[in-house]
C-alpha cells in the first residue's frame, strides 16, 4: 500500500526555510516508489517561495495563500494545516517539519488531533526495511536515545543543521492553491510584531556561532562579537551568564536551558564552559574559544584555545578574516 | 479569574551530568529541581495569586520523587498539590497530557501555566497536545503576562521577534526565560506547605485504563555522545594566535 509523507515547509522574509528543505530531504530518504510527497507552503504573498518550492518536490505542492497568515499564529495555522491535510487524497504516514519557533508549537497540536505520536528534535534518522529509528537528544545533548513510532506513523521535527538539505528534483512539483475559511470566532487575536532580528541569521540555523559570556562584561561589549558574526554571516549567541547579567536578550541563551545549536564553527568567547551551557554547543563541529583564563573548563571541548583578552583577540580575528575574503574575491 | 494550575515536571538539575547504567539514565545521587521553565510558570501563578487573588493548584504526572517538586512550589506558595502517580504505568508525551487532560477536566479553571518544554526529554509537547485536548487556546513561549478580566495580554518570543496576542481566557500558556525571575521558598513557607492539600491521584482515580494512555513512541536504545577531547591551544601575541588560527581553520579544519 502506498503511504503518504507530508513536510509543512516554513519561509522566513519571503525565502524557504533551509530546515524545510532538510524535511524535504528526510521525506524522500524515507519514502518508497509509489509513496505519495506532498508540501504544505502556508503565508501571504507565497508566488516565489512556492515557485522555488515547485523545484525541490517531486509531488504536489499544497498553497494556503491568505491575508491571515502573514505570521504565525497557533490557531489559524493549525486550522490552515487541517484543512490541507483533508485535502490530500489518503491519511499521511508521517507529517515532517523543522524544530523551530513554528514547528515547536504545530507540530504537537497536530498530534493531539491525529491522536499520533510525535518525534521531536530529531537530528538522524535510519531506516531498515519497513523500520524507521529516529536520533534525538535529551538532556538538550548531554546523551542521545533512538526512539520509534510504534504504528510507523506521527510527527516528526527536524533539528536545523544536521540533515542534508534536499537537492532539486527531477522534475518540478504541481503547485496546488487552496482556499482558506479562516474560522469564524478566534480566541487568540495577534496584535504587534516586533521584529528584533529582522535581516539576522537565525541562532539555530547559522553554520557558524559567535557566543559571549560573562567575560564579556556588558551590552557594549557584545558589538566585537557582533562584528565577528556579521562578517561571517554568522549569528551572535551567549551563555546564561551573560542573559542573567542583563548584558543581552534571553532569545540568544545557548545552553540546556535555552537553545542548543550545532553550527559547523562555534566560537565562544569570554565563556567558562559550565556544564548546562557545554550541553548547548557540544555537538558543534569545531569548537573555537577565547578565555583569559587558561583553566576554563571550554578548553577541555575546544578544538582550537586562545588564553587573551577577548577585547583584544576578537577585533584581530575580524581584520584576519576581512582579508582572507578580500582575498578569495579579488 | 478564580483558579490558575500550573502543569509541571520535576527534572535533573542542569548542572548534572548524565550517567548510563544498563541502559538507563542512572539517577543516583542526581540532584532533582523543578523543570526551570516550569518554574516560571509557578513564579507567574503565585504573582496573579498577589495580584488578583487567585487559587493556584500545581499538578505533576511523576514517579514518587516528583511529590518533592510539587512541596516546593508548595513552599513557593501554591494552595494544593496533585501528584498523579506514574510509577506503574509505562507512557510518553502522548500519555502523560492525556493524564493530565482527565484531570483538568474535573477542575474549573481560568488559566493553565506550564513551562515552554523539560530540559531533560526537551520534546516541548505535553503542554501544547494539553491545550488541543482541553480545546483551550495556547500560546506558547511567553514572557510578559496581563490579565485583564475575561482576556490575558501576552508578548511571545518567536525566535527572538516579540508577538504581541491577546488570548481569551480560560487559556493555556507556556513560560520562556525573561517571563520573571522565581523566588526561593521561604521557611514559613516550607512550614506552611507541610499543611497544605496535596493528593494523590491513580489512574483509575482519573477514570483512564492502560489502553487509552498506550505510548506512541518507544526508546530503543540510548548513548552519550562521544566525549570531545581538548584540542591545540595556540600560544604567541594576540597577533600571531589569530593568524595561526585561521591558518588552522584553512588548513587543517578546512571549515572557511
Amino acid at each position: 500500500m502506498s503511504k503518504s509523507y507530508v513536510v509543512i515547509v516554513e519561509t522566513k522574509e519571503g525565502k524557504l526555510r533551509q530546515v524545510s528543505l532538510e524535511a524535504l530531504h528526510a521525506a524522500n530518504l524515507l519514502r518508497e516508489d509509489g509513496d505519495h510527497l506532498s508540501a504544505v507552503l502556508l503565508g501571504h504573498q507565497l508566488d516565489d517561495a512556492a515557485a522555488e518550492l515547485a523545484r525541490y518536490i517531486e509531488g504536489q505542492l499544497l498553497v494556503i495563500d491568505h491575508a491571515e497568515l502573514h505570521t504565525y499564529q497557533p490557531e489559524l495555522a493549525f486550522e490552515a494545516v487541517i484543512q490541507a491535510l483533508n485535502a490530500l487524497p489518503d491519511e499521511p504516514k508521517l507529517i515532517l517539519l523543522g524544530h523551530t519557533a513554528i514547528g515547536r508549537d504545530l507540530a504537537p497540536q497536530l498530534a493531539a488531533r491525529l491522536a499520533c505520536g510525535q518525534v521531536s528534535d530529531v537530528t538522524a534518522i535510519h531506516k531498515d526495511g519497513n523500520r524507521i529509528t529516529f536520533t534525538r537528544p535529551l538532556y538538550a545533548g548531554k546523551a542521545f536515545e533512538q526512539t520509534i513510532l510504534t504504528d510507523g506513523t506521527g510527527v516528526v521535527t527536524l533539528r536545523p543543521n544536521n540533515l542534508a538539505p534536499a537537492a532539486p528534483a527531477a522534475a518540478a512539483g504541481t503547485i496546488v492553491p487552496l482556499e482558506f475559511t479562516p474560522p469564524s470566532t478566534l480566541q487568540t487575536i495577534l496584535k504587534d510584531v516586533v521584529r528584533k532580528v529582522s535581516g539576522k541569521v537565525d541562532l539555530t540555523e547559522a553554520k557558524i556561532v559567535v557566543s559571549g559570556g560573562r567575560g564579556v562584561k556588558s551590552a557594549v561589549g557584545f558589538k566585537v562579537l557582533e562584528e565577528l558574526a556579521d562578517c561571517l554571516g554568522g549569528a551572535v549567541g551567549a551563555s546564561r551568564g551573560a542573559c542573567d547579567a542583563g548584558y543581552c536578550d534571553y532569545a540568544l541563551q545557548i545552553g540546556q536551558t535555552g537553545k542548543v545549536v550545532t553550527p559547523e564553527i562555534y566560537i565562544a568567547c569570554g565563556i567558562s564552559g559550565a556544564i548546562q551551557h557545554l550541553a548547548g554547543m557540544s555537538q558543534s563541529r569545531i569548537i573555537i574559544a577565547i578565555n583569559k583564563d587558561p583553566e576554563a573548563p571550554i578548553f577541555k571541548v575546544a578544538d582550537y584555545g586562545i588564553v587573551g583578552d577577548l577585547f583584544e583577540v576578537v577585533p584581530l580575528l575580524t581584520e584576519q578574516f576581512k582579508e582572507v575574503f578580500a582575498e578569495r574575491t579579488s | 479569574m478564580q483558579h490558575v494550575v500550573v502543569i509541571l515536571k520535576q527534572t535533573f538539575d542542569t548542572e548534572e551530568k548524565i550517567v548510563i547504567t544498563d541502559g538507563k539514565v542512572s539517577e543516583d545521587g542526581v540532584k532533582f529541581v523543578i523543570n526551570p521553565y516550569d518554574e516560571y510558570a509557578v513564579e507567574e501563578a503565585l504573582r496573579l495569586k498577589e495580584a488578583h487573588g487567585v487559587s493556584v493548584t500545581v499538578v505533576s504526572a511523576g514517579p514518587d520523587r516528583a511529590a518533592e517538586a510539587l512541596r516546593t512550589a508548595l513552599a513557593m506558595g501554591a494552595d494544593e498539590a496533585v501528584r498523579i502517580a506514574t510509577e506503574a504505568i509505562h507512557t510518553d508525551e502522548y500519555g502523560i497530557s492525556r493524564l493530565l487532560a482527565a484531570f483538568l477536566q474535573t477542575q474549573s479553571y481560568d488559566l493553565i501555566l506550564g513551562g515552554n518544554f523539560s530540559v531533560d526529554n526537551g520534546a516541548g509537547q505535553v503542554a501544547v497536545r494539553l491545550a488541543k485536548l482541553l480545546d483551550l487556546p495556547h500560546v506558547s513561549s511567553i514572557t510578559e503576562l496581563t490579565v485583564n478580566g475575561e482576556q490575558a495580554t501576552v508578548v511571545r518570543d518567536a525566535e527572538g521577534d516579540a508577538e504581541t496576542l491577546e488570548v481569551k481566557l480560560p487559556a493555556l500558556l507556556t513560560a520562556q526565560q525573561g517571563l520573571n525571575e522565581p523566588r526561593y521558598p521561604s521557611l514559613p513557607g516550607i512550614m506552611k506547605a507541610k499543611k497544605k492539600p496535596f493528593r494523590e491521584l491513580s489512574l483509575t482515580d482519573l477514570g483512564l485504563n492502560e489502553d487509552e494512555i498506550t505510548p506512541k513512541t518507544q526508546r530503543l536504545g540510548i548513548s552519550l555522545p562521544p566525549a570531545r577531547q581538548a584540542g591545540k591551544l595556540i600560544s604567541g601575541t594576540p597577533g600571531e594566535q589569530v593568524e595561526e588560527l585561521v591558518r588552522l581553520l584553512r588548513s587543517e579544519a578546512k571549515v572557511i
